[in-house]
């Protein structure tokens, strides 16, 4: 342990924001450990201040998802269904699809969409029918 | 300069001072009996049944700039001009099947032509020949020797042009509505192939905002492991980005082959033919196509 927690004012790598009864959280640049800890902490206490349905990871900024950061996905994922909001990955690049798939990595059974505006979609899908949903993986 | 060196430069100062001497005569006579000797090279390569996909006519007018060419060649040491006139003929003969057995045949059957009449010339005088020929072999097996490479150069060109055409028009995506796009895959699917054609389709996702895509197999001879496995890489890598992927055209000895070998395909979404693959995709987009006259009704 280093004991130092990091500065308030290093540069923001993780920007969480808040859309009606959903939390749109954008990755700016790949995170390690100590910032993904600190990011799932920021998140859970939000989905739970304000009642979050649903949650966006915005992963576009990112050029590579590997084995780890698709687990620190996965993990979010799940301890935000425990609160009670679904997760939706959105942004992934083609080539980091490529590479992902290339090296067998998936975000089994996250949902992912497109971009930002098919992630609010898929998410008002999810909250309005609980019969017919889109295949998720 | 060494003593052996300057030897061996001597030497073939005095080769090429008879050299010098010799071609000028050489060309000479092969010019004075143009008419003779081109008329022989002709009715050899009839004889021969070479060049068959081509008119008399055709032969005689294209021997006559191959032998000025040639002779020319001879006469300047420079190539270039044959060389361009022999790419060009290549060009115009291969579309039309002329094999590069063929050429090579033609072109030596001038050389022995040409060598013929050097002899019937020069038979009296047995070592006057032998230069003559040490002139004229050296020149004559260059000749032949540039224009089957040109020829072979430019068929290999030509077929690396087809294969680069065939790869680009082969693997369209199609937009047939908004938010579904067509992959209809035709022909062999190898892996830089499979590569090349999920790269497209993931870029395509993204330019239509693709929600569902169907690929279509119906134009794939075989299915082996590795393409089956690219396959699901495909639809893993589109779902990542969004879109659901419908595979159509699965024929039975396909699917059979696939049972056999055991590829998962558990998550692949599969119907029968693109018809029904089209009607799918409308599914899962909400779309529902129906009859004008039904809706008058």
């Amino acid at each position: 342990m280093s004991g130092v927690d990091p500065p308030e004012q290093a540069p923001l790598r993780v920007s969480i924001l808040a859309q009606g009864a959903y939390l749109i959280a954008s990755i700016h640049t790949a995170l390690d450990d100590e910032h993904f800890e600190r990011f799932q902490h920021d998140l859970i206490d939000q989905i739970g201040q304000r009642r979050a349905r649903g949650v966006i990871i915005d992963v576009a900024a990112l050029d590579v998802l590997d084995s780890f950061g698709s687990r620190i996905l996965r993990d979010l994922g799940q301890v935000a269904r425990l609160r009670g909001a679904e997760t939706v990955v959105v942004g992934i690049q083609p080539e980091v699809a490529f590479a992902m798939v290339k090296f067998g990595i998936n975000l089994d059974p996250m949902y992912t969409a497109l971009d930002l505006e098919e992630g609010l979609g898929l998410l008002d899908q999810l909250g309005s029918s609980g019969a017919e949903l889109p295949s998720r993986h | 300069m060494t003593p052996k060196e300057s030897d061996e430069a001597q030497e073939t100062d005095e080769a090429q001072d008879e050299h010098d001497r010799l071609l000028p005569e050489l060309v000479a006579h092969l010019r004075d009996n143009r008419e003779h000797l081109r008329e022989q090279w002709t009715g050899r390569i009839t004889g021969a049944r070479l060049l068959s996909a081509m008119t008399p006519d055709e032969i005689f007018s294209e021997a006559t700039s191959i032998y000025d060419n040639y002779v020319e060649v001879l006469e300047t040491g420079s190539t270039d001009a044959l060389q361009h006139y022999a790419r060009d003929l290549s060009e115009r003969i291969i579309p039309r099947g002329v094999e590069t057995e063929d050429v090579l045949n033609i072109v030596l059957l001038l050389r022995d032509v040409l060598a013929r009449s050097l002899f019937e010339k020069y038979h009296e005088d047995f070592d006057l020949l032998n230069h003559v020929l040490d002139a004229y072999e050296p020149a004559a097996n260059r000749i032949a020797n540039m224009v089957a490479v040109s020829f072979v150069q430019e068929r290999e060109r030509v077929i690396r042009d087809q294969q680069e055409a065939i790869r680009e028009l082969s693997t369209p995506v199609l937009q047939v509505r908004e938010r579904l796009l067509i992959l209809p895959i035709i022909g062999i699917l190898d892996a830089a192939r499979a590569r090349q054609l999920t790269e497209q389709l993931l870029k395509a996702i993204r330019a239509h905002r693709a929600k569902v895509v169907v690929i279509d197999i119906t134009g794939v001879p075989d299915v082996d492991e590795g393409v089956a496995n690219s396959l699901v890489q495909t639809v893993d890598a589109s779902k990542l980005m969004g879109a659901s992927v419908i595979i159509t055209g699965l024929s039975s000895e396909i699917a059979e082959t696939l049972v056999t070998i055991g590829v998962d395909l558990s998550k692949m979404d599969t119907v029968g033919d693109l018809q029904e693959g089209i009607e799918e995709a409308e599914r899962l987009l909400g779309y529902q196509a129906v009859r004008i006259d039904d809706v008058r009704r």
